[in-house]
């Protein structure tokens, strides 16, 4: 527990403790150098879970913890995702109204493209997710988009995760300045503290992965995004990445933003990139 | 006068009194553990608490090393001036629990 360390210099020395903060919060903060924050990130984890194999990482909390990865590996010979994966596919497969389809909207078709989103678009000088994409998608071809925590959402975007599995992440930052800042946003909201219970995203998902919360395991943040969407028992069903995001929030009684709001789409951003080379999983079964 | 000190010294009096400190002990466990309050067994085992959670360390011989409950009470108001890392949850700073409250599940830790 790194905060015991601090604690026990803490009232010392502050010298001791600026290092704390520094060390524990992973990256350098000066410039923008994303290729260095992802190494430093990546490194972060490799270096505090040795054990775990690097494309591990990827499945939340089972690669946290040796009993729970059996029990998973058991639930996996009959996933409880799948029946959202074949209402995907089939959705993906039956024209819209005007005839045209999913895959005309996408490049390859829509299959095996995962590892790409979110993108920074420079036309429109913002993140684009996988999620906004689908339904601007089915808003140009006439029709009402869905809601981007679950039930169609979460199909759709398991079906795409699994025609994309194995394929390691690669997102790209270009060289354009909206897209660094982009992705600094995404990073200064990842880390920074909010709500009354004072609580980051890296305050869990950093500091403490492997950590019991209450009973939950909590998944470290390298890789987090890979699994999405995820089918879990809390939730009796399937939840997207917007899911998980409002969810994080409202559990710790901090605000939820609107799903897609911008802050969500470059933390997506961020949490995409330092993933960068590990493998998509999705769909995902969680407790 | 006579009569207000007489008051004064029975207040005094209770207040020190073991009945009084126990109840005010069991108030401070029901607040700790209730989830919309204190929710200590988020973090911290603690005897008598199910499900516990392993952020922070076992609550357990508070009173050998915490015997001034003012560092109890400090901890519990804000733990981020101790450490500014901690994941502990400022209680008193950000109003989760009153000061009352605070006391209360200080004199439950002293029972630990
Ligand atoms: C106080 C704790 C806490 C905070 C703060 C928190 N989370 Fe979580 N998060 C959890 C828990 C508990 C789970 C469910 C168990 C798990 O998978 O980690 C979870 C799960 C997730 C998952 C799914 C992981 C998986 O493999 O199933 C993602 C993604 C995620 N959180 C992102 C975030 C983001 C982004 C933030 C900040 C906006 C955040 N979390 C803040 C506790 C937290
Ligand atoms: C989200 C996590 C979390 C919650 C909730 C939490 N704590 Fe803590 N607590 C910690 C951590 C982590 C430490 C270790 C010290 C540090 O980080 O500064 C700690 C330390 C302590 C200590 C000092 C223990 C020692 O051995 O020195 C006490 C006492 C304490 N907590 C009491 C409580 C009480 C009472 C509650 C509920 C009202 C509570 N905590 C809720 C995380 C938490």
């Amino acid at each position: 527990m790194k905060g015991r360390i601090a604690l026990l210099f803490g009232s010392v020395s502050v010298a001791l403790v600026a290092f704390a903060l520094t060390s524990a919060r992973v990256i350098a903060a000066d410039k923008v150098d994303p290729a260095a924050d992802a190494k430093a990130f990546q490194n972060f984890f490799f270096q505090k879970f040795p054990e775990v194999k690097h494309e591990d990482f990827v499945n939340g909390p089972y690669s946290m913890n040796a009993d729970m990865k059996r029990q998973w590996q058991e639930k996996e010979e009959f996933p409880p995702y799948e029946f959202a994966l074949e209402a995907g596919k089939e959705m993906f497969a039956t024209p819209f109204r005007n005839g045209k389809t999913y895959a005309d909207c996408f490049p390859n078709g829509g299959i095996g493209i995962r590892q790409n989103y979110p993108y920074f678009d420079q036309k429109e000088g913002k993140v684009v997710t996988l999620e906004l994409a689908l339904n601007r998608c089915r808003e140009a071809n006439g029709e009402a988009p869905y809601s981007y925590v679950k039930d169609e959402m979460a199909s759709l975007t398991a079906y795409m995760a699994f025609t994309s599995r194995g394929k390691p992440m690669d997102i790209e930052i270009p060289d354009d300045p909206r897209a660094l800042a982009a992705f600094e946003s995404g990073k200064r909201y990842f880390y920074t503290r909010r709500g009354q219970m004072n609580f980051s995203c890296a305050s869990c998902h950093v500091e403490s992965p492997g950590e019991r919360i209450r009973a939950e395991i909590l998944a470290p943040a390298l890789g987090i995004l890979n699994a999405m969407p995820i089918y879990r028992s809390e939730w009796s069903g399937m939840g997207t990445i917007s899911r998980r995001f409002v969810t994080c929030n409202s559990q710790t009684r901090a605000v939820p933003l609107e799903p897609q709001a911008d802050e969500y789409r470059d933390v997506e951003y961020f949490l995409s990139y330092v993933a960068n080379g590990l493998p998509i999983a999705g769909p995902g079964a969680r407790p | 006068m006579p009569v207000l000190f007489l008051l004064a010294a029975m207040a005094n009096g209770l207040a020190a009194s073991p009945v009084l400190a126990q109840s005010a002990a069991a108030d401070g466990q029901k607040l700790a553990f209730d989830r919309g309050k204190g929710n200590c067994l988020t973090c911290h085992v603690i005897k008598g608490g199910d499900l516990p959670g392993t952020i922070g360390p076992e609550l357990k011989d508070i009173q050998a090393k915490y015997p001034d409950r003012n560092e109890l009470v400090a901890i519990l108001f804000d733990e981020t001036r101790r450490n500014p890392q901690t994941m502990m949850p400022p209680f008193g700073r950000n109003r989760i629990l009153t000061e009352q409250e605070i006391s209360a599940i200080v004199d439950f830790l002293q029972t630990l």
